[in-house]
């Protein structure tokens, strides 16, 4: 059973349309980068699949049940999707553990003991150990994703959003944000919209590049970075390359 | 409807002097020369540390100890004023602190004396910035007139008192009625300062304090 | 002059001691009722759908749009027409809540209003429903954030308390005014009583000032604090 099915989803905001009619399947432990100029909706998606801003039309499965159905419980869903922010979105009255246990304590009513060790846990995974009793506003960009995506990860989620998570970072904290997220490859699907070129390069299952609101095409990312079948899909990946060079990013 | 023409009366008095007061007293903490400053801080501690009732008592009362005595309307209108200054100073001190240092600088670099400065550069400026806290404090004063009634001036309230007396079942409808009579005040007032507001508005400035 | 004046305080001092109890239990009182009423109000601002939003807006208004005087008029003196009869310490204790609820309304709205909606979307995506997001995420932000005008409230309330004498409630200016009319010296009197508000302003701010330290944390607050002890 594939993981994730996006079927024809369609969000305007207001009169502008954003997305008009995008698909695809994730399936297990899949990572998927999108790719695509400003504006064309990647975030967007990202929100229609928690149903943050659910679509005016089209479906989303997870698993096999229909997220997208008004009578499913969204709740219930969302904690099988995490998701990670641009700005972070640290609960600020929280120290860094308790950000990432209160999801377990508050969702998963988990006891606090047992909730507090786990937060711990993945706080270890990001190698914030240290920090786990400081508070956002003493942490600093890099930390603070960190912390982000510990968060996530400790509801044990099927698939993780991440919505350009290291575009708000000075560029020398974005190493260690997306070694992070490297070595969740494989262990948990993750579906990133970012524009780190080398990371979309090197780690990618799959590249997905939008435009305009639709996808334009997706494939592997050799098949991408050198034998991309649409013209603008060539253009893109080759302006950005130049930009960003082939290594790492970050 | 004497007691509203009183009402307004007294609410055009009292903001006007406490108007007045409010900007001497936050330009002089703020630009004043020592000791000067100490003064107006002990003046707004003490003028916003007492209730309104407390401090008309003492005018009203009070002062006939040592002679000086005063008719309820100015009693009023003094207290009023009095303690509006010390609120009103605080949203000038506000205003005043949100005005970049520079524009004195600029002031002074032009050969304008330190008067000349304050009076062209800094309080126009000022007086914009405060019309929101200003108009706020504005109806604030209007509600508390009704304290006057206290201390036996013939305002709206007074009125409703003595009709009261006169015909006792129509008491709830008239304390309606007045209220109703407040609320259209203050909504125009707050319709007309938005009004001035937009007209007199400074693109990208904000003051930073409100009561 | 002075022994005389200090006998005569010493004097009046249980009169003024009964007075003072009013006074506070007024302001307690009502802080905490207007407070819960605050957030009522403010939350069905915030969140509530167009008809709970419009009547919270229309209390709202009302009530900031009248006089406190005329407010506790109309309980005390009003509504015994319809048969709704109030000792003064109720009128005065409803009156003073209900207005309190109107003003804190505002400001809570505003704190909830100035956490970033950030907050609230990361806490749904973790699977928290509209209420947890609202008490784990939202409130104790926002409460943090309005701790300067919830002060200022507490000291509104605290002289404003002294309304409530003209509803004959024996609070600590009615016993002044009391003292006064007996022994005709209303000037030391009424310095009496304002220096003994002052006091209790000054501390009431300073304890407030401690506790709120107390529940700091760092990156949450408003920047600056509007307080009676500016320099």
């Amino acid at each position: 059973m594939t993981m994730l099915e996006v079927k024809d989803v369609y969000k305007s905001y207001g009169d502008v349309p954003i997305l008009k009619g995008v698909s695809f399947t994730m399936e297990k432990d899949q990572t998927k980068v999108i790719i695509g100029p400003s504006g064309t909706g990647k975030s967007t998606l990202l929100r229609c699949i928690n149903q943050l801003s659910p679509p005016d039309k089209g479906q989303v499965w997870l698993n096999g049940k229909e997220i997208t159905d008004p009578k499913s419980n969204i709740n219930k869903m969302r904690e099988k999707i995490g998701f990670v922010f641009q700005d972070f979105n640290l609960f600020n009255h929280l120290t860094a553990l308790r950000n990432v246990s209160i999801g377990l304590e508050k969702v998963k009513k988990m006891e606090k003991e047992a909730a507090h060790k786990r937060a711990m846990q993945e706080l270890s995974r990001v190698g914030l150990e240290p920090q786990a009793g400081q508070y956002p506003a003493q942490l600093s960009g890099g930390q603070k994703q960190r912390v982000g995506i510990a968060r996530a990860l400790a509801m044990d989620p099927d698939l993780i959003l991440f919505d350009e998570p290291t575009s708000a970072l000075d560029p020398e904290l974005i190493g260690d944000v997306l070694d992070v997220m490297k070595s969740l490859c494989g262990k948990v699907a993750m579906l990133v919209v970012t524009h780190e070129m080398g990371f979309a390069r090197n780690v990618a299952d799959e590249i997905i590049f939008m435009e305009g609101g639709i996808i334009v095409e997706q494939g592997s990312p050799k098949e991408m970075f050198t034998n991309a079948k649409m013209a603008r899909t060539r253009e893109f990946l080759g302006r950005i390359g130049a930009l960003y060079g082939d290594d790492e990013g970050g | 409807m004497d007691g509203l023409k009183t009402t307004l009366g007294l609410t055009a008095f009292g903001i006007l002097f406490g108007t007045i007061l409010g900007i001497c007293l936050a330009i002089g903490r703020s630009y004043g020369k020592r000791p000067l400053p100490y003064f107006f801080i002990i003046y707004e501690k003490v003028l916003r540390g007492i209730p309104l009732l407390v401090l008309l008592f003492l005018l009203y009362f009070g002062l006939p100890q040592i002679g000086i005595h005063l008719d309820p309307f100015s009693a009023a209108v003094l207290g009023l004023g009095l303690r509006s200054a010390a609120y009103q100073a605080q949203i000038y001190r506000g205003s005043i602190n949100s005005i970049p240092e520079g524009q004195i600088t600029a002031a002074y670099s032009l050969g304008m004396s330190r008067l000349k400065a304050i009076r062209h550069v800094i309080l126009p400026q000022i007086l914009r910035l405060s019309i929101p806290g200003w108009s706020n404090e504005f109806t604030i004063l209007l509600k508390d007139t009704s304290l006057a009634f206290s201390i036996g001036v013939i305002e709206l309230m007074r009125q409703g008192r003595y009709i009261q007396v006169l015909a006792p079942d129509l008491i709830l409808v008239v304390f309606l009625l007045i209220a109703l009579i407040y609320f259209i005040l203050v909504f125009s007032i707050n319709k007309i300062m938005r009004f001035v507001e937009k007209k007199y508005q400074m693109a990208g400035y904000q003051a930073e304090v409100h009561r | 002059m002075a022994v005389d004046f200090g006998q005569f305080f010493i004097n009046s001092l249980p009169d003024l001691l009964s007075g003072l109890g009013y006074t506070l239990l007024l302001t307690f009182v009502s802080i905490t009722a207007g407070f819960l009423l605050g957030i009522a109000l403010a939350l069905g601002r915030v969140y509530g759908n167009k008809i709970v939003n419009g009547f919270c807006v229309g209390y709202i208004e009302l009530i900031r749009g009248t006089p406190l005087l005329v407010q506790l008029f109309i309980i005390y003196f009003g509504l015994p027409s319809v048969g709704i009869n109030f000792t003064p310490i109720q009128a005065a204790l409803l009156g003073l809540s209900i207005n309190s609820g109107a003003y804190q309304a505002e400001y809570l709205r505003g704190s909830i209003q100035s956490v970033e909606s950030g907050q609230m979307s990361a806490a749904r995506s973790l699977g928290m429903n509209k209420l947890q997001s609202i008490q784990h995420v939202i409130l104790p932000q926002a409460l943090r954030i309005c701790i300067p005008a919830w002060s200022n409230e507490f000291i509104y309330l605290l002289q404003y308390s002294s309304i409530a004498y003209i509803i004959q409630v024996a609070e600590l200016t009615a016993e002044g005014k009391f003292i006064a009319s007996q022994t005709f010296r209303y000037l030391e009197v009424f310095a009496m009583i304002a220096v003994i508000y002052l006091i209790l302003t000054i501390v009431s701010t300073e304890i407030i000032d401690r506790v709120a330290k107390h529940f700091s944390i760092p990156g949450i607050g408003a920047a600056k604090r509007v307080s009676l002890r500016d320099i």
